[in-house]
């Protein structure tokens, strides 16, 4: 979006930042010899950041403390359990997997999130690149119509999906309501939510670089796919995630297109779970949570040095 | 770089079209991979629409119809022409959005301005027919046949067709649906005076007929000699004569066996065939436009006056607090962490991004429970005996607490990334003119800050200002009391008005529609002043 002075977020990262660095590729200043500080001064300028950085912590993660604990707790009802875990009891993972049909559940939110995330990555990427490299009668306009189509959720219009998948399943019945294809292309409705993101880092990508390529006589195909996309890596695999865990935790369009116990996601199956009975089925519900997290969360780690500063190099989530 | 316009034009802020370029790609510039592809994927596009073409046909979607030629015919003028450059990379995504969001709430606006719902969900024509073809009854002739339901979609909301053996002739088969009945179906397999197959069809079991049977019940399949044939039981199905007659010319129904003379009146919002007492003969309605009625009714209904404005404060301040608190917390860890000197920086940033990753329907599910009275961690930890869902105040206090939870980490990440982006050089000048500390951050970096985070801002308030999930999932919109069980404590627009909507008294889908747009148009608004008053949009380059 708007871009501040100086180089944005994320420029470092084109020119090869060493993948150790944190920070989406920031310049790392000497640390200040920590020996010379007297302890005072320590805690005054370091030190209180420990403490806010320890409660921060404390704050963000003692729902996922419940949550892990709440999935060992072998009871799995509201009434035992605890923040820490007392005990440590498979049972809700194997009677999820044995009485649920968590495996299907898992299948199809994997299905559905990679086609999302594929196409949703594709589309705003093409997107983006004629929004930063091109200009165009309209682009402006363009852009900022996109940004106010994104602020409606796909939920209010529900209803009018709703008939339209329906109409289309009396002709194409493979693609109709309650198939996971017709959710998948109705969710691809979303397609350029990443664009300004995208763009952001798109316009920190100096042209110099298209351009000496097409010195060298690359088609504008060329350019994009050879140049520009290997460029883009670190914006791609931020959006990539932010689709994901948006697509994973999609539940309200889901259930009302899938209502087939064979089509549901996790997010309609789990819910179902903890609806039909919320406190007793709170292990069941908690063993699930932490399986379909725990893919979600390793990918943050392991992508982790190119959230910070890709995130904002964009400067709007879609 | 002027002489070298070859495909490129200048970045420069023209509008110019740019260089000519030739009329048709040239292999020598795309490579022969490229335009095969080209031409394979122009073929699929075109092959698909013709190969729906039939069947939309068939089915008289016309607007599909037109749909699908026009996204081919957009296809191929984009990819089969060296030119538009540009919009090589626009179309797939924006068709997608035309198709999957524009669209949609296009034709929510349409459906708002009818009396779509429960009762009204077929056109005049299809109600008629199924009103007379509900009166049919037996003679002492008539034809007896062997009944097979089958569908060719789904064996729990069809659309069915009945396949049909007279039994007084068990080598014929007729196939009949609502629009009328055919002679000798193809891919059947007749045995026994019974059809017990059909290619590409599903047959009914009697246990889905019986699941089905309200839908079966208002098959009545015309014949060509002014009788219809419905269905006896599961297996068998009679012809007979209505004793309803429809006049098109007067649109009146009468009935054959009292005389008594039907006619249209509305009633309510809606119209139905009435005798001179206003006795209804069905209380089947059909769907019609009401012109302004829907939003009349949200502006003048005086259950929802009182409840608007009250709902209407609470869903402002859901979403103020809940986009300010996420962001100060967020950025309060953002500049706590942001010291090079802090070791452990990226422990800490990866342990308070967490949160962002888990799923939001586990993350609300789970802190519903939180809240319990007896056994919630809330009450556990800080020894309190707060009944939180039990009060309006408590479940609001708890609806944003748990907001915050799950919006400060998305906060976090972009303050970090944000404070990046400040040149330290900047703060450098700033601390040798005097402002160093607090001074520093509230006159250098918080501006600089809010400039890039300002449109995340506004669109994280839209987002919450419509954040359906949070409070369904959470609270689902209550605590209720007794004198107003449909507006609850923590309701906000969105969740209020599709209770209302699809809630006590039937599916009012015309009326869910009303609220859907009044619901753009405010967040439209809002989005629009925000955007305005933060000027972050001026200089979208």
């Amino acid at each position: 979006m708007t871009q501040v002075q100086g180089p944005p977020p994320g420029t470092t990262l084109v020119e090869d930042a060493p993948p150790t660095e944190s920070g989406g590729g920031r310049r790392r200043r000497d640390p200040a010899p920590r020996t010379k500080m007297p302890p005072g001064r320590w805690f005054r300028e370091i030190g209180w950041r420990h403490l806010v950085g320890v409660l921060a912590v404390v704050w963000a993660l003692f729902p996922v403390s419940y949550l892990v604990s709440a999935s060992l707790n072998p009871l799995g009802n509201v009434v035992t359990s605890t923040m820490i875990p007392r005990s440590f009891s498979l049972d809700n993972f194997t009677q999820l997997i044995d009485e649920q049909p968590f495996g299907t559940w898992y299948r199809n939110s994997i299905i559905v999130c990679v086609c999302v995330v594929f196409v949703q990555l594709l589309f705003s990427t093409f997107a983006a690149y004629a929004f930063s490299r091109f200009r165009f009668k309209g682009r402006r306009g363009g852009l900022l119509a996109l940004l106010l189509i994104q602020m409606f959720p796909q939920f209010l219009a529900a209803v009018a999906l709703y008939l339209m998948f329906t109409e289309i399943g009396e002709v194409i019945p493979a693609i109709g309501l309650d198939t996971l294809p017709g959710y998948i292309l109705m969710m691809c409705g979303g397609s350029l939510g990443q664009v300004w993101l995208i763009k952001g880092f798109f316009d920190s990508i100096p042209m110099s670089l298209d351009e000496a390529a097409m010195i060298d006589g690359a088609s504008h195909v060329q350019v994009f796919f050879r140049i520009i996309l290997p460029l883009l890596r670190p914006i791609l695999a931020i959006c990539g995630l932010l689709v994901f865990v948006g697509v994973m935790g999609e539940f309200l369009m889901a259930s009302i297109f899938l209502r087939d116990e064979g089509n549901k996601t996790l997010a309609t199956g789990l819910y179902g779970l903890i609806d039909a009975d919320r406190s007793n089925n709170l292990g069941v519900f908690a063993a699930g949570s932490i399986m379909t997290a725990i893919p979600v969360v390793l990918l943050f780690l392991y992508l982790q040095k190119f959230i910070v500063g890709g995130i904002t190099a964009g400067g709007v989530k879609g | 770089m002027a002489d070298l316009q070859t495909s490129e034009p200048s970045t420069s802020s023209s509008t110019d079209p740019g260089p000519r370029r030739p009329r048709f790609t040239q292999p020598g510039r795309d490579g022969v991979p490229a335009l095969l592809v080209k031409v394979l994927f122009l073929g699929v596009v075109v092959g698909t629409a013709i190969a729906l073409t039939p069947a939309l046909v068939g089915n008289g979607s016309w607007f599909f119809l037109g749909a699908i030629w026009v996204v081919a015919a957009i296809l191929v003028a984009t990819y089969a022409t060296g030119r538009a450059l540009p919009a090589k990379y626009l179309v797939p995504g924006t068709l997608m959005l035309a198709l999957f969001v524009v669209y949609p709430i296009a034709l929510t606006a349409k459906t708002s301005f009818t009396n779509y719902g429960d009762g009204t969900r077929n056109d005049k024509q299809t109600t008629v027919d199924q009103i007379v073809g509900s009166s049919v009854t037996r003679s002492a002739d008539s034809p007896q046949y062997n009944l097979t339901v089958a569908t060719d979609g789904d064996p729990a909301s069809g659309p069915f067709t009945y396949f049909l053996v007279p039994q007084d002739d068990p080598e014929t088969v007729y196939e009949g649906t609502p629009d009328g009945l055919e002679d000798a179906p193809d891919g059947v397999t007749l045995d026994n005076g019974r059809v017990t197959a059909v290619d590409g069809y599903t047959i009914l079991n009697i246990k889905q007929i019986s699941a089905a049977s309200d839908d079966l019940d208002e098959i009545a399949v015309p014949t060509d000699d002014d009788t219809f044939i419905v269905r006896d039981g599961t297996s068998e199905a009679f012809e007979g004569a209505p004793t309803l007659v429809y006049d098109e010319d007067a649109d009146t129904i009468t009935d054959t066996t009292s005389d008594t003379v039907y006619s249209v009146a509305k009633q309510g919002d809606r119209e139905y065939f009435v005798d001179g007492d206003g006795t209804r003969i069905s209380d089947q309605s059909w769907t019609a436009n009401v012109g302004l009625r829907n939003y009349e009714r949200i502006a003048t209904d005086a259950q929802i006056r009182t409840d608007f404005a009250k709902i209407f404060i609470w869903n402002v301040i859901f979403a103020t607090v809940s986009v300010i608190g996420t962001f100060l917390l967020g950025l309060l860890f953002a500049i706590t962490l942001n010291d090079p000197r802090v070791r452990g920086q990226k422990i800490y940033r990866a342990l308070l991004i967490l949160p962002y990753a888990i799923p939001g329907f586990i993350s609300l599910l789970l802190w519903s429970s939180f809240y319990n009275r007896d056994f919630g961690l809330i009450n556990d930890l800080t020894g309190l005996d707060v009944n939180w869902f039990g009060g309006a105040t408590t479940a609001k206090i708890a609806v944003l607490i748990t907001n915050l939870w799950m919006g400060f980490p998305y906060m976090f990440l972009v303050s970090t990334g944000a404070l990046q982006a400040i040149p330290e050089d900047l703060r450098e000048a700033a601390t040798i003119d005097g402002a160093g500390g607090f001074a520093g951050f509230r006159r250098i970096t918080f501006p600089l800050l809010l400039v890039t985070v300002a449109p995340l801002l506004v669109a994280t308030f839209a987002f919450n200002f419509n954040n359906f999930g949070a409070i369904y999932l959470l609270t689902g919109g209550g605590p209720f009391t007794p004198e107003n069980p449909t507006a609850g404590g923590t309701d906000i627009l969105i969740s209020y008005l599709y209770r209302l909507a699809f809630g006590a008294g039937g599916v009012q889908i015309g009326f869910a529609s009303a609220v859907s747009v009044v619901l753009f148009v405010i967040t439209g608004v809002m989005a629009a002043l925000q955007f305005r008053a933060t000027r972050s949009l001026e200089d979208v380059n």
